[in-house]
């Protein structure tokens, strides 16, 4: 804490550098020495596991950064290239992806404490309002970081937020220009956000520096809201706190692992594994999770400024709460009336979060309307109210009172909220895979896969015949862009040898050169070829489909999602559900019939599927019984080839998909091993505080 | 409070304690492995790193070619029958790293000398046709090396290495 240090360092070395620079003393009364509230509950574990996270993903960062090509022609490209090709890429890169998620959930874990304990109260108001620096600055960050990987969210995420700025009135559109750095959001726009998302991390770093020192300055509070004032109402950080908060952060590790090995995508938006289209909006654009309510109660208001001046207004509102809520009594336990608003507010949060997803017309716009009114008002009528006119309970004259006080019951507070908590991410997660519910479309049936799950590992079999009808039909019209012939004899795939490999390259025509004469040259393709497209470009691509573009399917299966209403999608969290894609490509190949139902006219040109969004395919049904030839006796049928050239394709995605699910195995049985030895290990240690 | 455990004597919870920071430790140690195995080549380097084929018809006597294989520059130099015998007049034992000119080449293709132009000093590339041996010169630190590669003069430890390479036909070289 402040004032001179009593650490006495013996070693003479140490006592020559203390006399000089004494950061030793500084960290040892900072993390040592210094004295903890002895009534900390879990959620002040959150502060410790925010500074985990901002270090992994300052180092994940810097890693992805010496592999991350920040250029419009070539940025989505080096992304999927880092999953595939670097050594662990896929790991770093699920890492820092699932890692920003994982940021904000902690980010509104540790606000909603300070909410409800009366953390942002005198002496801490500054402390407060660095923390509300911070968060603004992780929302730019994360919104930069965002755009990078230049897919079609990324991008018309990107335009939409910069266009937010359109509102100012008179210098809207200059300042537009200004952030874009073009006419358009394009290249300029990629680099300067490339170098802000590198550097505002380190700003972060050292705002967060801050709200240590202040942290550090007035002291933490705690659960009872009164302040240490005796020697018995504190432990010493080290080792209490620091044991206390390693066994949090090895609980929370098992929570990011999860969907670090087992549900990467989960949290990420399938619009963008296709590549960045200047000339096609997504249905919906939603941001991330993490923004909804704020994307929600900019969508409620009717007017373009008004609504983006509410949105930073709801998160401006948070530096005022101090002098909002001007109680007395710090923590809501002892404030009846104060404990239900604040649950009530959180509801509202997270009702904004789901109506950020939901598509903006009818009922979600009356509701977002009357939800937004309800999160101001807490803040500009509610709190300012209630701190006149309700009688606190009594708050304990120590904090070792009320630890005294609270033997036998404080289990069951804690776990209700956790169940509410986590029912209610669920329902945010659940809004944000239901965003685009409506466009319409059977939904296709879920299909067995053997991929499918924790354990699941592709069908060799499956993935060879796949293989074969992917050569034979689709290749006429699709490339694999993102798929070398090498792949072929890496393990996990189609169990090809090198030789195998090599030879199966051998039969493709590879366009190379120019030669020493300039010319342009076939040659016979190499192990380090990718699958080319039958097309030179896109233009001709286009004329021999008539007007159709058919796309790369390296990623297919990743870039198509459905809806999955909302109980399943608890079900999906649970289960490590991630086959919309495959599921969405099987049934497409398959929905196709030959007569369009009564009433249905269909466009010049095209084919009735039943599970295309709209029913009208420019493709034409590509497969039939029989067309592909079978040399393992499997049945040539259409539903045979649907599942194993969509099973191919699941690997096409993700090559390492089965790398990710053994590495996952054991870094749980290692975690949950790790978090048990802690929890005992922090037992045996409290034991001598009691 | 009490010290439960003491030096003469380990309890249960010092057992606890190790054992604790053991699996830690081995944790943070496996996590430190995928941070570094990134910074290795990638598998698309890996794999443009194939041996690459060279077609010798059009040098003449005399001259030399570089190409690049793996990123580094090989010299394949046509060696005239003047330079041949230089090269093999030279006693191996008077070099500072004793070779004799047969083990540099392939048999039967005597004309023909294939190096990494690296220089083995500090990673500079010689130049070819130049230096008093009428082989390759470096002139960033003054290495001098003879009409089969070899170093005779300055600072430079070891010869220029030759690399992996075979003759496919008489006039066809593959490097890898």
């Amino acid at each position: 804490m402040s004032g001179p240090s009593d650490f006495q360092p013996t070693n003479p070395a140490l006592k020559w550098i203390e006399r000089r620079l004494p950061i030793m003393g500084l960290m040892h009364s900072s993390f040592v020495a210094y004295p903890t509230p002895r009534n900390l509950n879990y959620w002040w574990t959150f502060g410790a596991i925010l500074s985990l996270m901002l270090g992994v993903q300052i180092l994940t960062g810097v890693i992805l950064a010496m592999h991350y090509t920040p250029h419009a022609d070539l940025a989505f490209k080096s992304v999927e290239l880092i999953v595939r090709d670097v050594n662990y890429g896929w790991l770093l890169r699920n890492i820092h992806a699932s890692g920003a998620s994982m940021f904000f959930f902690a980010v509104y874990i540790h606000m909603f404490r300070g909410l409800y304990y009366g953390s942002y109260k005198e002496p801490r108001e500054v402390l407060w309002i660095l923390g509300v620096i911070i968060y603004l600055l992780m929302m730019a960050t994360g919104f930069m970081g965002y755009v990078l990987p230049w897919g079609q969210m990324s991008f018309w995420g990107a335009t939409v937020i910069t266009n937010l700025f359109s509102a100012v009135p008179y210098f809207g559109e200059s300042i537009v220009t200004l952030l874009w750095g073009g006419y358009s959001v394009g290249n300029p726009t990629l680099n300067r956000f490339f170098s802000l998302h590198y550097l505002l991390p380190f700003v972060i770093a050292g705002v967060v520096v801050l709200h240590i020192w202040a942290l550090h300055v007035a002291g933490q509070n705690n659960p009872a809201g009164v302040e240490p004032k005796t020697e018995k109402d504190t432990v010493a950080f080290t080792p209490y706190a620091t044991m206390k908060d390693m066994f949090g952060v090895s609980c929370f590790l098992l929570f990011f692992a999860w969907f670090i090995f087992y549900m990467p995508n989960y949290l990420g938006d399938a619009e963008n594994y296709i590549p960045a289209n200047p000339a096609v909006t997504p249905a919906h654009i939603v941001p991330e999770w993490y923004y909804l309510p704020f994307y929600a109660i900019l969508r409620s208001i009717p007017n373009k400024l008004a609504g983006v001046v509410a949105m930073f207004g709801a998160i401006l509102i948070l530096a005022f709460l101090p002098w909002l809520d001007s109680a007395k009594t710090r923590s809501s336990k002892y404030r009846p009336l104060a404990k239900q608003f604040f649950w009530m507010f959180v509801v509202v949060c997270i009702g904004l979060g789901y109506l950020g997803a939901q598509p903006p017309e009818g009922i979600y716009v009356i509701v977002g309307r009357i939800l937004t009114f309800l999160y101001f008002a807490y803040f500009l009528i509610l709190l300012p109210l209630l701190s006149r006119i309700e009688k606190p309970r009594p708050v304990p004259n120590s904090i070792a009172d009320d630890v005294l006080a609270k033997t036998g019951r404080k289990a069951a507070p804690m776990v209700s909220s956790v169940i509410a908590l986590l029912v209610a991410g669920g329902l945010l997660l659940g809004g944000a895979e239901s965003a685009r519910a409506a466009e319409g479309g059977t939904k296709p049936p879920a299909e067995k896969w053997s991929f499918a799950g924790p354990f699941g590992k592709f069908d060799r079999g499956a993935l060879q015949r796949g293989l074969k009808v992917y050569k034979e039909v689709c290749a006429s019209c699709h490339g694999l862009s993102f798929v070398a012939f090498r792949n072929l004899a890496e393990a996990g795939g189609p169990g090809y040898s090198v030789a195998q490999a090599q030879a199966f390259a051998s039969e493709y025509k590879v366009k190379d050169g120019p030669n020493d004469q300039g010319d342009m040259f076939e040659r016979p393709g190499r192990p380090a070829d990718y699958f080319p497209s039958p097309f030179p470009n896109e233009q001709a691509a286009r004329a021999a489909n008539g007007g159709a573009y058919p796309p790369d399917l390296s990623l297919i299966t990743k870039a198509r999602s459905y809806g999955r209403g909302f109980p399943m999608f608890l079900i999906d969290f649970f289960t490590q559900y991630q086959e919309q894609g495959p599921d969405y490509v099987a049934a497409l190949l398959q929905g196709y019939e030959d007569k369009a139902p009564a009433g249905v006219t269909l466009p010049e040109g095209s084919s009735y599927n039943k599970y295309f969004p709209g029913h009208a395919i420019k493709m034409p049904k590509p497969l039939n019984d029989g067309q592909v030839t079978y040399d393992d006796g499997s049945p040539a049928t259409v539903a045979q080839y649907a599942k194993d050239v969509t099973t191919f394709l699941m690997w096409a995605a993700e090559p390492h998909m089965e790398a990710r699910k053994a590495l996952g195995l054991q870094v749980f049985v290692f975690l949950i091993l790790l978090t048990v030895l802690l929890y005992f290990t922090k037992k045996k240690v409290w034991a001598n505080a009691h | 409070m009490t010290t439960a455990s003491s030096a003469d004597h380990p309890t249960r919870r010092d057992f606890l304690y190790v054992a604790t920071g053991a699996v830690a430790a081995v944790g943070a140690a496996a996590t430190v492995w995928p941070l570094v195995s990134q910074m290795n080549p990638d598998a698309s380097t890996i794999a443009a790193g194939a041996p690459i084929e060279v077609d010798l018809t059009p040098i003449a006597e005399g001259q030399d070619i570089k190409v690049f294989w793996r990123g580094k520059p090989i010299y394949i130099s046509h060696r005239t029958k003047k330079q041949i015998d230089e090269a093999r007049k030279v006693p191996v034992a008077s070099l500072p790293d004793p070779q004799s000119d047969e083990a540099r080449v392939k048999p039967g293709h005597d004309q023909w000398l294939v190096v990494v132009g690296i220089c083995t000093h500090l990673g500079c590339i010689p130049i070819a046709h130049e230096g008093a041996y009428d082989g390759f010169f470096c002139p960033c630190h003054g290495s001098v090396y003879d009409t089969s590669g070899r170093i005779r003069q300055g600072p430079a430890p070891t010869n220029l290495p030759v690399p992996p390479y075979t003759f496919v036909s008489d006039t066809k070289i593959q490097i890898g």
